[in-house]
């Protein structure tokens, strides 16, 4: 097997010795991420929870953005993508991340629609 | 497994066959497909679950009201059982992606360790999972269900929660099952609830501080709490039935759909975990009797370790999606 692992993370700011020690890295990394999103979770402070971007709580964006962030190093550094060819990578990734997208776009425009049709016409839950 | 793939001669022909422009072996670059498309089959689930929870935006449970239970201690604290499962996951992933490296290194003893440590992580997961799952289908404070399907749920005027059993004031009554003997058409008996609609009733009216608490939502995602007139009216008008903890069809926490939603795809994913866990069972004895260090390369490891991780990243998203969002 291959050993030429790339062992630095953040685009190159931050170099780890030996793969052993880039594995805790990250794991730090996804710990302290975790730690943070229960925080938030549990204080839900009032500034993010009143405000919104596109009918989304700042909240709300600062979890997704998190869960995608603690996804990207489980994958590239876990899984070991960082050291597969591009073709493999992209094929895999961006596969995925079209199709979701494409499919949240659509599932979660219909559900507000049937929302709206269900509190403003005359089908009512008020009972 | 190298070993077992013929590698007819090149002689720089491109389409000649044995080329491999992805630089990795079938095995793993097939688990990697499998991977895409278990990815695709859970946020078909996910984007499920939001696109009923957008249907029901005004009305839908919130999750820290839902799981507020640690084993063996009592009281109200909201995550941190999730906290502690998802830091599990993630460290039975550590000890995967070590063992992965141990194999790279063709340390046999490491790989056994490492690849234990992550089955017991795997193990305490998904016991964890049933637990949950188990307190969710007791409950905890019991309500009512309406006419419509909704909850009412009862609070006092500070507006903490309060039990139904703590209320409810006891009616007696008797209750006798009927056999096939005595009548050929009949309904199965429903199961029984600790207290009925009746003594609930009867124990709200009585007592003069207590306040219905109704599913939706007002403006800044918190529950709308009747006045005093408005409770009575409401569950003099609409109350149903009593309903304790979560199954498919009713739930004591808000709409069934998040009971649903919840048992499929944590069901799903605790499956995922199970499954893993026996992938990692079958390797870990092979790995002892040393059929890698035969074959010369530990790459089933990193095979299984790819799914193992698959299923950590899947939980991010679980965690996100039902806990925090």
């Amino acid at each position: 097997m291959a050993q030429d692992h790339k062992l630095a993370i953040f685009r190159g700011r931050l170099k780890f010795k030996s793969i052993k020690s880039k594995i805790w890295g990250v794991f730090t990394l996804l710990s302290i991420i975790t730690i943070i999103e229960v925080y938030l979770g549990i204080v839900k402070p009032e500034f993010l929870t009143t405000n919104r971007l596109f009918a989304l709580k700042y909240l709300n964006w600062i979890f997704l953005i998190l869960t995608v962030i603690k996804a990207y190093y489980i994958t590239w550094d876990f899984m070991h993508m960082r050291d597969e060819k591009m073709g493999l990578r992209r094929s895999v990734v961006w596969t995925g991340v079209f199709l979701v997208c494409y499919l949240l776009f659509i599932l979660l425009v219909e559900g507000n629609y049937i929302f709206d049709v269900y509190k403003e016409n005359y089908i009512k839950f008020n009972f | 497994m190298d070993t077992t793939v013929a590698k007819p001669s090149t002689d720089n022909k491109t389409w000649g066959g044995g080329n491999r422009p992805l630089n990795t072996s079938y095995g793993k670059m097939m688990m990697w497909f499998f991977i895409v498309s278990d990815a695709l089959t859970f946020s078909g689930f996910l984007a499920a679950y939001g696109f009923s929870r957008f249907k029901f935006i005004d009305s839908w449970p919130i999750a820290d009201e839902v799981f507020t239970h640690v084993p063996f201690i009592h009281g109200n604290f909201p995550m941190y059982y999730v906290a502690f499962m998802t830091f599990i996951l993630i460290l039975s992933s550590v000890t995967m992606v070590l063992a992965v490296d141990a194999g790279h290194h063709m340390k046999k003893n490491k790989v056994i360790v490492y690849l234990f440590l992550t089955i017991i992580g795997g193990l305490i997961f998904v016991g964890s999972q049933a637990w949950e799952w188990g307190t969710f289908i007791k409950g905890t404070y019991g309500a009512v269900e309406t006419n419509g399907g909704k909850v009412l749920q009862f609070v006092k005027e500070d507006g903490s929660r309060i039990a139904l059993g703590d209320f409810a004031a006891p009616i007696y009554s008797e209750r006798t099952s009927q056999g096939s003997n005595e009548a050929i058409w009949f309904y199965s008996e429903k199961p029984k609830t600790t207290v009925n609609l009746a003594e609930v009733t009867k124990g709200f009216l009585a007592n003069e501080s207590l306040l219905i608490r109704t599913q939706y939502l007002d403006k800044d995602g918190k529950r709308i709490v009747l006045s005093r007139a408005e409770s009575v009216a409401k569950l003099k008008s609409d109350g149903k039935s009593v309903v304790e903890g979560a199954n498919l069809r009713h739930n004591e926490y808000g709409t069934p759909l998040f009971a649903d939603f919840f048992f499929f795809i944590t069901g799903f994913h605790g499956f995922h975990v199970f499954s893993g866990v026996i992938f990692n069972i079958i390797i870990f004895f092979n790995v002892i009797i040393g059929t890698y260090e035969r074959r010369k390369s530990y790459e089933m490891v990193e095979k299984v370790g790819l799914y193992w991780h698959f299923v950590d990243l899947v939980w991010v998203f679980v965690f996100t999606v039902f806990y925090l969002v």
